[in-house]
């Protein structure tokens, strides 16, 4: 995926006339020398992992802190409750994503797209845009395609790591990639998919990495969570023609350059944000113990 | 960077570096070794010792040294797993001096084998091996590398190349190292295709040679 920026990659797609998602798949058959079909295969086949860590997690996990586990199953047990605010899929998007992060969290298998700590939300787009878009197949594999390329593109020009870039650089970047794949699953331009790319991430710039005992848990879970919706808000307004005046590329960069001058305790050590609470500074001593040696 | 680099690596959660990074850290150590290890001491440096159990770190360790890939569902239950399979670990932390936070160092034995490995976890699940048996080293673990233990002599890079060319095994990196006791230096050479056993016993057979191996890539 060797593409210097999105507004690169939109322009392949549109000599071409094809999706982003598309023009991903293809620059990635011609890279690796293999057919578009064969990385349709393998991002099908990621796609079906993604969906067992939603069923996986929705089952309930153990994981070290104890204090998340069973968040999902209580959000979907709360669907189609006449006070429920939110939408059908919004609702189920939320519930997914709490419980694929509680997979990761139980250490169940997972798709670490982009991270591991963020690997709740696009597997709950998935999910939730199938049963309630009957998203499946082929775009589907467009969809995926098309986050994988946002992705590469803030690997390169930001971050993909809460110890460099603080969890705007993991749930962040997981948003803005959900994004641009909700786009292409409803049929949106190019256009519209890195509006919603863009929407997504700088609703979520400044955001710190502060994870409490320094489990991928709390307050990774509901973060998640907070990002797949971040996603389907940015792609609702995409889709309604709502425009956001900085473009894509630079929302990214900025991205980066914030992470860079955020201070080291709130890059994944676990030394400030909600780590750094009283009750998180409790909960490590509970899990880690007095002698942990550190 | 590949898309599933991006859309992957599927892994058992819940950490790139210390989780997916610690097994295929084991899974190198098990590879220096060359065989089922069956004692194994573990030495965790920085973040490793400070938060190992809380992210799984010690049981991927231990499943990467039992061979799992990192997402074998078999590393969640890794402990029961090792005795079943004859394989002593310990836990010990330690200081390991200036080093990447995320250090590890095996001692291990197994066959009548042992060897010493040092080794970081550099985040998304890559991991750098930075010590063979007292010999500095540098592997990713992407390609199978060559190790070849001989004295400190002019010639043996020109004969073990020579071997490998004839042989059409192209080199595609390659890194020599003194041990500071003197007298032995340490060749690694990382090369595109696998070394079989018959080769490796050509080089081992150049007088001033012994002990030569190949680590098998991840
Ligand atoms: S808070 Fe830190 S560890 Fe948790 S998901 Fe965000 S970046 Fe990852």
């Amino acid at each position: 995926m060797e593409i210097k920026n999105l507004v690169q990659l939109s322009e392949l797609a549109e000599k071409d006339g094809l999706s982003l998602g598309r023009a991903a798949i293809r620059l990635e058959a011609a890279e690796q020398q293999v057919t578009e079909e064969e990385i349709e295969r393998e991002l099908i086949r990621r796609a079906e992992i993604m969906k067992r860590s939603v069923a996986t997690g929705l089952e309930g996990m153990k994981t070290a802190s104890g204090l998340v586990g069973d968040q999902g199953r209580r959000m979907r047990g709360y669907l189609g409750q006449t006070k429920c605010l939110a939408s059908p899929l919004y609702a189920k998007a939320m519930a997914y994503a709490l419980a694929a992060n509680e997979c990761n969290a139980g250490m169940g298998v997972i798709v670490a797209a982009p991270t591991a700590g963020a690997s709740g939300v696009l597997p709950a787009l998935v999910c939730a845009m199938e049963e309630e878009m009957s998203v499946t197949g082929t775009k589907l594999a467009e969809a995926l395609a098309a986050a994988g390329a946002v992705g590469a593109v803030i690997a390169r020009n930001a971050s993909l790591s809460g110890a460099e870039g603080g969890c705007q650089a993991e749930c962040g970047s997981a948003a803005a990639m959900a994004a641009a794949a909700a786009v292409e699953m409803l049929g949106g331009s190019r256009e519209q998919a890195l509006q919603a790319a863009a929407m997504a991430l700088q609703g979520m710039l400044g955001l710190v990495c502060d994870p409490v005992a320094g489990l991928v848990e709390i307050p990774c879970v509901h973060r998640n969570a907070g990002a797949v919706t971040q996603a389907l808000m940015a792609a609702d307004m995409a889709m309604a023609g709502v425009t956001f005046a900085i473009p894509v590329d630079e929302v990214i960069e900025v991205m980066g350059k914030i992470g860079r001058v955020l201070p080291v305790a709130l890059r994944e050590t676990a030394l400030g944000g909600l780590a750094a609470s009283p009750t998180g500074r409790a909960i490590a001593e509970r899990v880690l113990g007095k002698d942990s040696q550190c | 960077m590949t898309l599933f680099d991006i859309i992957g690596p599927v892994m058992i959660g819940p950490s790139s570096s210390h989780t997916a990074g610690a097994v295929r850290l084991g899974l190198m150590a098990r590879n220096v070794l060359g065989c089922q290890p069956e004692k194994a001491d573990i030495y965790l440096h920085g973040s490793f010792r400070c938060t190992y159990r809380g992210h799984g770190t010690d049981r991927a360790l231990v499943g990467g040294l039992l061979g799992y890939p990192t997402d074998d569902t078999r590393i969640r239950d890794s402990f029961r797993h090792a005795a079943d399979s004859n394989l002593q670990y310990r836990f010990i932390p330690a200081d390991l001096g200036d080093v990447h936070p995320n250090t590890v160092k095996f001692e291990l034995t197994g066959q009548g084998r042992q060897c010493t490995v040092v080794g970081c976890s550099v985040g998304g699940g890559a991991v750098e091996v930075t010590n063979i048996n007292g010999y500095k080293v540098k592997l990713t673990g992407e390609l199978p590398a060559l190790v070849v233990p001989h004295i400190d002599r002019a010639g043996y890079i020109a004969k073990v190349s020579g071997i490998l060319g004839a042989e059409e095994i192209n080199i595609a990196a390659m890194h020599v190292g003194r041990n500071q006791r003197g007298g032995t230096a340490l060749m690694i050479i990382e090369t595109d295709q696998m070394i079989d056993s018959v080769l490796l016993q050509v080089i081992d057979r150049i007088p001033g040679v012994s002990g030569s191996f190949v680590i098998a890539p991840l």
